[in-house]
């Protein structure tokens, strides 16, 4: 993966193939430790034990269209990478959570990229989802859900194209003052 | 473009929008839009299908093309990622492999406004090693 979003993008997928009704991805920046942290915590189906003891393994996958599995095996050799850590904890019925942790500092720490993008793209494509995302920056918090943005454009749905840039230039304009755009 | 940056910002928009909905459903059930599915598994993120999908949502909606743009899982031709799967009302679906902008732009040209074949086609009758 070039970058952060798109291993969001990319995990986000495990959640919603697992059938979770609710998504939260957070993304908590320690600067002064140097170290950023994405946290995926869904509801879905979760892991049977021997699954998830094999998960980070790439020949590990549901799918039935290869015989690969390589979106969690990527971020933890990202996360490691840069002198992260990655962990994933699961239960069967109650869902899973995943935390990778990265060191902005290292040079091999890839850059967050189009944060905006992908969180608009989740939120727009999947409306039966409800999605949760909290961006902590040091002690500044941003937390926006699905529930809200449809609250907001009441009645218009999710999936109309022209939400679409209206919940990016949204999320644009949080992160840009957050600070965090041009981070990595 | 005005600053959304509150939940009050994105409310005001709403009207602007409303008017534009209630245009658009009028008559138009899914099977009379253009359909389009990126694949969006992990070999086409890594492909570039985030971009090739941002670029046919903007353009869709700039050149008027009334369409419902969604993400599906892999369709099993990692090799020719990003793929989309394009439904025409009245036809049959096609899968597009290696799609990038221009590319993407070339569909929305010839095949989605004319109907007219563009090159990248995968065969329907395509089989993978495996299945044989």
């Amino acid at each position: 993966m070039k970058d952060l979003s798109l291993h969001v993008l990319d995990i986000a997928q495990n959640s919603i193939a697992a059938e979770a009704k609710v998504i939260q991805i957070t993304l908590y920046f320690n600067r002064g430790n140097d170290y950023f942290e994405l946290v995926v915590k869904d509801n879905g189906k979760g892991m049977e034990k021997d699954f998830l003891l094999r998960v980070t393994d790439p020949f590990t996958t549901t799918r039935i269209t290869r015989k690969v599995g390589l979106g969690i095996p990527l971020l933890k050799r990202n996360a490691e990478l840069t002198g992260g850590s990655f962990s994933i904890y699961s239960e069967p019925g109650a869902g899973t959570i995943l935390t990778a942790r990265f060191i902005p500092s290292h040079i091999d720490c890839l850059p967050l990229g189009d944060l905006a993008g992908t969180f608009a793209l989740l939120i727009c494509s999947y409306p039966k989802i409800n999605f949760i995302i909290e961006i902590i920056v040091e002690k500044t918090r941003f937390c926006i859900s699905t529930k809200e943005i449809v609250e907001a454009i009441e009645g218009v749905p999710l999936s109309n194209s022209s939400v679409y840039p209206l919940v990016k230039e949204f999320f644009n304009t949080n992160l840009e003052g957050l600070q965090i755009t041009n981070l990595g | 473009m005005i600053k959304v940056k509150s939940l009050a910002d994105l409310k005001k928009m709403r009207e602007s929008l409303q008017a534009k909905v209630d245009l658009r459903e009028k008559g138009e059930a899914a099977e009379n839009l253009v359909q389009i599915k990126v694949a969006m598994a992990t070999c086409g993120i890594a492909s570039g299908a985030k971009v090739v999908m941002d670029y046919l949502l903007e353009e869709l909606e700039k050149r008027g093309i009334n369409a419902v743009v969604t993400q599906t899982g892999c369709m099993g031709y990692c090799y020719a990622e990003p793929t989309i799967e394009v439904k025409l009302p009245d036809a049959d679906a096609i899968v597009f492999g290696y799609v990038d902008k221009k590319k993407a732009d070339e569909i929305i040209e010839k095949y989605i406004k004319n109907g007219e074949l563009v090159d990248g086609i995968i065969p329907v009758n395509y089989e993978s090693i495996d299945d044989k």
